[in-house]
């Protein structure tokens, strides 16, 4: 199952024509404890690039983006109870949101792996 | 994804400067933002497991870019209350006591700490606004008084309950440090340095605020951070055990637009100067006092987990009642916790309030600070 990143560090894992969501480690790193996640409700249609969840730190408030857009077709019901998870488990459990992609040519626009690491190196 | 909100708004078109400390904090992983015009770390392992480490032992903060100012001369009494509502009458030697400085509308330029030393007064102003601070008192104060800005002194805060134990181990003084109460102070001696500790701080907790020479900090933090009790807290930390604490931060909470009356900082307008005025906007505070006014420093606690921020409006139904000032997630309550202005008649505790979040309107209701009781050792 390919694995594609922004470079607002969202990764998005495609099965068939779901993706699923979520941050990256580095970003996870980046904000710190995390204590809310707001998420989009299943059925809800995004854009690609919209602000479509917001995840609430210690810190501050921040944006995750859509990497791509389409029909949002389940919200990831673990984080109500325990937002730590995008915290622990980023690149898993932590996830946020699965969508059906209106457009897979959106994904060509994206990081692979390789390209993430060596673009979160030179930050 | 990207920041929507960022609490460091110190950050000045100058070169941001480095403090004493800047290596030391380096070295022990502190991730080091701009903050009031210096680098400071923001945090070390993270800022929740750092507010509860303190509320349980003991924390060690490096506020060296806060301004200690020693003001002395002829006529340095008559002088400072000229410009502070103070009372210099009461201020007994060595006990830091909490004031305002005030412009002649009656508004919040900065709070600060004022203790006599001898024969001057030394002072403790924000980081943020030390510069202004110091050029209104320079244009305030007569020429028979001087002031002197301690710039080779190091500020340091020890808080939490077991601070006291960790500090007690290796400071010396004529005192014993376990004999000082909650805002008294005096001189003493960490490895053989001068230090000027006080029993304060600015995280509810009980603790210590520990003035040293510059060139001694880093000593000093590494025999302090040796203690088992202490790690070092970042800025992160600091700004929600305040918020928790219910105490005010300059340039958020407090400011130019704001009056000690619509603060809720009264106790600072000491009862002789409540009664005698003759302090910048007296006119404004004196009738705040009598008459109240407009808006209040309130606490607020919200449902669920989402958090509000400075600059949120707050509501009751269509109507706008106020705004933030700060806010965020309690660590140690486990719930987003705001301060912000509202109208009195919504000041009340138990008042219910809505809070604009993005479009989203959060349950919200006024409460009495502090939200997590005070510790200190009275």
């Amino acid at each position: 199952m390919p694995r594609y990143f922004t470079k607002d560090h969202e990764w998005i894992d495609v099965e068939d024509d779901v993706g699923t969501v979520g941050i990256t480690d580095y970003a996870q790193g980046q904000l710190g404890d995390i204590t809310y996640v707001d998420l989009p409700a299943a059925g809800q249609w995004v854009k690609q690039g919209d602000a479509a969840s917001v995840v609430d730190s210690v810190k501050a408030a921040s944006d995750v983006y859509a990497p791509v857009g389409g029909e949002v077709t389940e919200a990831n019901a673990a984080l109500e109870d325990a937002p730590e998870l995008v915290n622990t488990q980023a690149e898993s459990g932590g996830w946020l949101y699965r969508i059906r992609l209106s457009d897979p040519g959106e994904l060509g626009g994206l990081m692979d792996e390789a390209a993430y690491k060596a673009y979160v190196a030179e930050l | 994804m990207s920041e929507i909100e960022s609490p460091d708004d110190g950050a000045e078109p100058i070169a941001t400067m480095t403090l004493p400390l800047d290596q030391w904090h380096r070295a022990r992983g502190g991730r080091m933002v701009e903050f009031a015009g210096y680098w400071m770390p923001v945090q070390y392992e993270g800022i929740v497991a750092e507010h509860l480490w303190t509320r349980e032992s003991a924390g060690l903060f490096d506020v060296s870019h806060m301004g200690q100012l020693y003001v002395a001369g002829e006529g340095v009494e008559p002088a400072l209350e000229a410009v502070l509502p103070i009372d210099l009458s009461t201020l007994k030697s060595y006990a830091p006591r909490y004031s305002l400085l005030l412009d002649d509308n009656g508004g919040i330029l900065d709070d600060l700490m004022v203790t006599r030393w001898n024969t001057g007064f030394y002072l403790v102003v924000n980081g943020a606004t030390k510069w202004d601070d110091i050029a209104h008192l320079r244009e305030n104060l007569p020429d028979e008084v001087t002031m002197t800005h301690l710039e080779d002194s190091a500020l340091l805060a020890l808080q939490g309950p077991k601070a006291v134990d960790a500090l007690a181990r290796i400071a010396e003084g004529d005192v014993a440090l376990t004999d000082l109460t909650f805002m008294k102070g005096g001189t003493f001696k960490i490895a053989g340095i001068d230090a000027w500790i006080s029993r304060s701080g600015y995280t509810g907790e009980d603790g210590f605020e520990i003035s040293i020479p510059a060139e001694n900090a880093a000593q000093i933090a590494d025999l302090i951070c040796q203690q088992p009790e202490v790690k070092p807290i970042g800025l992160g930390a600091r700004d929600s055990l305040r918020l928790e604490a219910g105490l005010p931060l300059y340039g958020h909470d407090l400011s130019p637009e704001t009056t000690p009356v619509s603060a809720d900082l009264t106790f600072a307008i000491n009862k002789r100067r409540k009664a005698e005025g003759g302090f910048p906007g007296a006119q404004r505070i004196l009738a705040e006092l009598t008459d109240g006014a407009p808006t209040r420093r309130v606490g607020l606690a919200l449902e669920g987990r989402q958090a509000a921020r400075e600059g949120a409006e707050v509501y009751t139904g269509n109507q706008k009642v106020g705004v933030l000032t700060s806010g965020g997630f309690s660590p140690s309550l486990n719930h987003p916790i705001a301060m912000g202005y509202v109208d009195v008649a919504q000041a009340a505790p138990g008042t219910a309030l809505e809070i604009d979040v993005r479009g989203k309107r959060l349950p919200a209701r006024v409460v009495s600070m502090p939200f997590v009781p005070h510790r200190y050792h009275r």
